[in-house]
């Protein structure tokens, strides 16, 4: 601790005002905040203040992946086994995904805190703690395969134009991880969907990586005659993006983030319940093999439930009011089946029902506010 | 009729060093300080001298642009000094007491007899007038609007706050008088608010020409505006008047002894604090024979009020002229080492983020630390979680931010003051400052309106 200190004791007179690196000093008091929680004391009002901060809230997200990050590198060195029909250990596995995770994380974060702390520095404001989460939340839906160079690109698109350019964190329209993976799915479209990306190594042979959901959209077979069962899915031995396969640990994930009180319960809960009526409904026309698969089979494959547990969410572009919380939940849970179905381009509707329901949070939120002027108003004239 | 409202939004924060109930003696401060300061918006002018012989209700100061409103002397003494700031802003006035009190003597009345108009000119007269104050803008009320309700909260729910049923112990007969007097100030009703949790004293529950309702729930139950918004809200154009028991007592002093006695019950707490206990004491007196040899070492902070909303002192600064508390805190001025990572058994925290949370019944010892650096708002729902009002306070505060007047009326500022937002600034995880900029909205309304 003390030797943290003195590094830093050392190094900060350069960073302070009349020093060589002055215009640097955001940089340096992103990394002392990081290692020290500051001995800032209120001033105004509240003379006490709540232990939590930003860092402790987005310490608690990527907490809360996790489960999905372990269980993401063991099913990619499961799937890669699997695909060469050789047996492996579960440490095999385990290594094997880590070294395939590792450089898209090193990617990710390398480049996304490069462009992070180079707006603060700009700027001269203080390196905000989103890109923790936005950071760890890009590789986990990328499928296994991307190149690094793209990864790179769409991180720099999604930070620079997802949210520096409004502003910066707190300020962004669209969710940062996502833009970054709507860029890459319409700007190297071969390299995002299809059954070649999914499993490392179903390239160079002739096994099918296609995702379940990628089978089903072909409308060749129904669910109940894929190899993959709903003990599968719900488990996670599935192909797909890396943090997307497995309910359980995302699940976990989920329960973290509620039980923390970090992610909003409602919008976690109704974005299920939206997907589940909407599947539903489907179920009862049941016109093609992804309208007849089971409305809870729906809810567990694709990136569903990634999406509704860290996606949909994310405070900052989703609604603010309680009552809007339900309602967009419930709608990007509507729009995730229905883009999922009718999308003939790409079998799942994840992220483009939540980059849509983004965009529409605040309308949401000024007719749930106008509701409130209105009941405020009506108090006057009684 | 009488109203039972029970909230369920708020926060129950269990602090150490509540004050034992408990009076200790305490010697007489011989120094005594009136501060323009704790008036919001007041500009003063001032009508004494360095070294003027004063009587306790002596006038000291007025306000420039309503000098109706005087501000009197608490004790009787010479005027030792005038302290200024920039601009020659007064900043406090300072009395040197006499070892006796001199009151000046006022017109003794008879709630029956005298009429609206006449006790608002003795209240103005004798300097007690700026105990009433009002909202919209939460300022001192303004004596010639009519109020359309008064409301007394009778107690305190904030943490390390005065008991009110201990320190109007036995003053049933002396309330009642101030009641009779601060009823004929409206057309309207007076509310008296009680604790709905417990049995509140008789001081309370016997008091006769007011509407007695119950509030139960945890804190900001007991802040007045959460009571005027379940109540009888405030619209655009309304005014409410408010009072806080012990000064509807100072008031009752005035027209039963005709003396400006602005002596009250005040707290010393806080987990600083040695023994914490009650004491008597004169608005405006210097604290530090209060906290003599009563306070834990440490580099400490004072403070005159409550924990949410009190007023930073010194060591041997002086208590505030609303003020029924010092509470002595830590400073908390000191960095600590990956502190947002650790597990935090130690860390209050209405989030289930730290490990605090398995223990709940737990009592804290904060500091005056903000545990983290200003950001951008990022989290949604935490302040309705704490905010018992249907307000949307996060909108509020973004339409003060851009100073939407017309939008901050459509969402309720009128209702809410400072004070009611000290909760949500608590629990902030952006650590915003969100009691100021209900104050700067307030005052950009007070300056559009006038």
């Amino acid at each position: 601790m003390n030797f943290f200190k003195n590094i830093l004791n050392k190094v900060k007179p350069h960073f302070e005002s009349g020093g060589k690196l002055e215009n640097f000093y955001p940089a340096y008091d992103a990394f002392e905040t990081f290692l020290f929680v500051p001995d800032h004391t209120t001033h105004s009002g509240s003379h006490i203040r709540d232990s939590i901060d930003l860092k402790r809230t987005m310490g608690t997200v990527v907490l809360a992946l996790i489960p999905t990050i372990l269980f993401g590198m063991w099913n990619l060195g499961y799937q890669y086994h699997a695909a060469l029909m050789q047996d492996s250990t579960f440490m095999q596995n385990l290594i094997f995904g880590f070294w395939k995770f590792l450089p898209l994380l090193v990617v990710s974060y390398g480049v996304g805190l490069t462009v992070e702390f180079a707006f603060a520095i700009y700027r001269g404001h203080s390196v905000n703690e989103g890109y923790l989460v936005s950071g760890m939340l890009i590789p986990l839906i990328m499928p296994v395969d991307v190149p690094l160079w793209m990864l790179a690109v769409s991180v720099v698109f999604a930070v620079v134009i997802g949210k520096e350019v409004f502003g910066g964190t707190g300020m962004n329209i669209l969710n940062p991880a996502l833009t970054a993976r709507a860029f890459l799915f319409f700007a190297y479209p071969s390299h995002m969907s299809g059954d070649k990306v999914w499993v490392h190594g179903a390239t160079t042979d002739g096994y099918s990586g296609a995702t379940i959901l990628g089978d089903l959209a072909a409308n060749t077979t129904k669910w109940e005659n894929l190899v993959w069962t709903s003990k599968d899915a719900f488990l996670g031995f599935i192909p797909g993006s890396i943090g997307e396969t497995s309910m359980i640990a995302i699940l976990l994930g989920a329960a973290i983030l509620i039980a923390t009180g970090i992610g909003s319960w409602r919008i976690i809960l109704s974005t299920f319940v939206g997907g589940y009526f909407m599947a539903y409904i489907f179920n009862l026309l049941g016109f093609n093999a992804l309208m007849e698969t089971p409305a809870h089979i729906h809810l567990i494959i694709g990136g569903f439930a990634f999406g509704a547990v860290f996606m949909a969410s994310d405070p900052v572009t989703a609604t603010q009011t309680n009552i809007g919380k339900y309602i967009y939940g419930f709608l990007i849970g509507v729009f995730a089946i229905l883009i999922r179905i009718f999308n003939p381009a790409y079998p799942e509707g994840m992220m483009l029902a939540v980059l849509l329901m983004n965009v529409f949070a605040p309308l949401i939120d000024h007719y749930v506010i106008q509701n409130n002027i209105k009941r405020r108003l009506k108090r006057i004239t009684v | 009729m009488s109203l039972n409202i029970s909230l369920k939004r708020g926060l129950k924060l269990n602090l150490k060093g509540s004050p034992d109930k408990v009076y200790a003696p305490l010697q007489v401060s011989d120094e005594y300080v009136v501060k323009p300061t704790d008036f919001h918006l007041l500009t003063p002018k001032l009508v004494v001298k360095e070294n003027d012989k004063v009587k306790a209700g002596d006038t000291l100061f007025y306000d420039k642009y309503n000098d109706k409103i005087k501000f009197s002397a608490p004790v009787s003494g010479s005027v030792k000094e005038i302290v200024r700031g920039q601009k020659r802003r007064i900043l406090k006035v300072v009395i040197k007491a006499d070892i006796d009190i001199k009151y000046k003597s006022f017109e003794v009345g008879n709630s029956d007899q005298l009429s609206r108009d006449q006790i608002i000119e003795t209240m103005l007269e004798a300097g007690v007038w700026p105990f009433v104050r009002q909202r919209p803008y939460d300022i001192i009320a303004n004596p010639k609007d009519m109020p359309k309700a008064i409301f007394i909260s009778a107690f305190n729910s904030t943490p390390l706050s005065i008991d009110n049923d201990f320190a109007l112990y036995g003053m049933e007969e002396l309330f009642q008088k101030g009641i009779n007097y601060i009823r004929k100030l409206t057309n309207g009703k007076t509310h008296l608010n009680i604790d709905g949790s417990i049995n509140a004293s008789t001081v309370f529950t016997s008091a006769k020409g007011v509407q007695i309702n119950k509030f139960s729930g945890p804190h900001p139950s007991g802040n007045v505006g959460v009571q005027i918004h379940h109540i009888d809200p405030i619209n655009k154009n309304d005014v409410v008047w408010y009072l806080d028991p012990q000064d509807v007592i100072i008031i009752a002093r005035l027209f039963d002894q005709g003396t400006y006695d602005v002596s009250r019950i005040v707290a010393l707490a806080g987990p600083q604090v040695k023994k914490p206990r009650y004491y008597r004491c004169i608005s405006g007196a210097n604290v530090s024979n209060l906290v003599l040899d009563n306070v834990k070492d440490g580099d400490n902070r004072f403070i005159s009020g409550d924990i949410f909303s009190g007023d930073k002192i010194d060591e041997n600064g002086s208590l505030g002229f609303y003020h029924t508390s010092v509470l002595v805190i830590e400073e908390g001025n000191k960095q600590e080492f990956l502190g947002w990572m650790l597990p935090g058994f130690n860390k209050f925290s209405t989030s289930r983020t730290f490990f605090s949370w398995l223990s709940p019944n737990k009592k804290y010892t904060l500091d005056a630390n903000m545990h983290g650096e200003e950001r951008a708002y990022v989290m949604t729902g935490e302040y309705e979680k704490v905010l018992p009002m249907d307000i949307y306070p996060s909108h509020l505060i973004k339409s003060i931010m851009v100073e939407d007047i017309e939008l901050m009326e459509q969402l309720g500022i009128y209702e809410v003051a400072p004070e009611d937002f000290a909760l949500c600034e608590f629990v902030c995880t952006s650590k915003i400052n969100v009691q100021q900029i209900i104050r700067d909205g307030l005052d950009l309304l007070i300056k559009e309106n006038s």
